[in-house]
């Protein structure tokens, strides 16, 4: 092991859902939350948004994303980023969804529909992802399969509940995108193990 | 209305005194390597040693002496968005300051053994 530096694995993992439902909480449970700036060209999409009034200059905005380091070991971290909330910022996930090993769907079920466009993204990348449901103290228990069905999940995708205060329980979602992730690895075509062989 | 009316900034308020610009001499290109957030960055160079170093690049070799940084980590070590980080990262590795390490990928790694390490390490936090 000449130094271990190249031997260093990082992983990342997304933690998506809608605007307020505690991605950054979710990351706070688990981790040293740091910001992560990104200068942004302003599209006409953010238009109505980015007041720009007295400003007219102004054609980058600003956008922060949370992410958060868990050292597992020397040479071995997780990284988590939460994604940002806004629509209009999709292009900043196909650069955080490059190379992840999986990402967390955290939801609301009182505003379930919110999470519909990370699920949607997820599925169509082809990313490994679980839903989280984020139990918040007046929430009414909703059954997980209610939830898989409503945001027509594929069966195989889990959905559990969690509270993204509490850091043993963030830990378990985490084991369990692991878990699914290496399921979804082991069952996918030969296609990256078949060159490997 | 009198002056004191107005708004005033002071300080952070009134945004950076180097324009992010300035810092990157007016490039916004950074190598590909540097491009995945979780590329590793290495010092070989001391910050000591190159007086024509921006404060931002010592400060980049400065940190990563300790030990090798991510450009997640490093961007917000340094307080900078990702794009002028990358830049800066960018010029000290044409100077051979650096050396950048692409992080493993999962699709090069369906290796349960990993997988495995890292749930055990989650349990064992």
């Amino acid at each position: 092991m000449d130094s271990g530096r190249s031997n260093f694995v990082a992983l990342k993992i997304l933690v998506a859902g809608g605007f307020g439902v505690g991605k950054t909480t979710l990351v706070g449970a688990v981790s040293e939350i740091r910001p992560l700036r990104t200068e942004e060209a302003m599209t006409t999409a953010g238009a109505a948004v980015d007041r720009t009034d007295g400003i007219e200059g102004k054609y980058t905005t600003t956008v922060a994303m949370d992410f958060g380091r868990i050292s597992l070991r020397e040479d071995l971290a997780l990284y988590l980023f939460g994604t940002p909330g806004q629509d209009r910022f999709w292009f900043l996930w196909d650069e955080l969804a490059q190379g992840a090993l999986g990402a967390i769907v955290l939801a609301d079920t009182r505003r379930l529909a919110d999470c519909f466009p990370a699920v949607d993204y997820f599925e169509r990348r082809g990313l490994p992802f679980l839903v989280a449901l984020n139990e918040f103290e007046d929430t009414r228990r909703v059954e997980s399969r209610a939830v898989s069905a409503a945001l027509d999940l594929d069966p195989g995708t889990p959905v559990i509940r969690c509270d993204a205060r509490d850091r043993a329980s963030v830990k378990e979602v985490l084991i369990s995108l692991v878990e699914h992730a290496g399921r979804q690895h082991a069952a996918a075509p030969a296609r990256a193990s078949a060159t490997a062989e | 209305m009198s002056v004191n009316d107005r708004p005033s900034w002071y300080d952070e308020q009134a945004g950076p005194l180097v324009r992010l610009y300035a810092l990157t001499r007016g490039r916004a290109r950074p190598s590909p390597v540097l491009l995945d957030l979780l590329s590793l960055v290495t010092a070989d160079g001391d910050p000591a040693r190159d007086p024509l170093l921006s404060p931002e690049q010592a400060a980049v070799l400065t940190l990563c002496r300790i030990r090798p940084r991510s450009v997640a980590d490093l961007a917000a070590d340094l307080d900078l968005p990702l794009g002028v980080t990358r830049v800066i990262l960018t010029d000290l590795l044409d100077y051979g300051h650096i050396r950048v390490t692409r992080p493993v990928r999962p699709t090069a790694l369906p290796d349960e053994r990993l997988l495995q390490e890292v749930i055990d390490g989650l349990r064992a936090l």
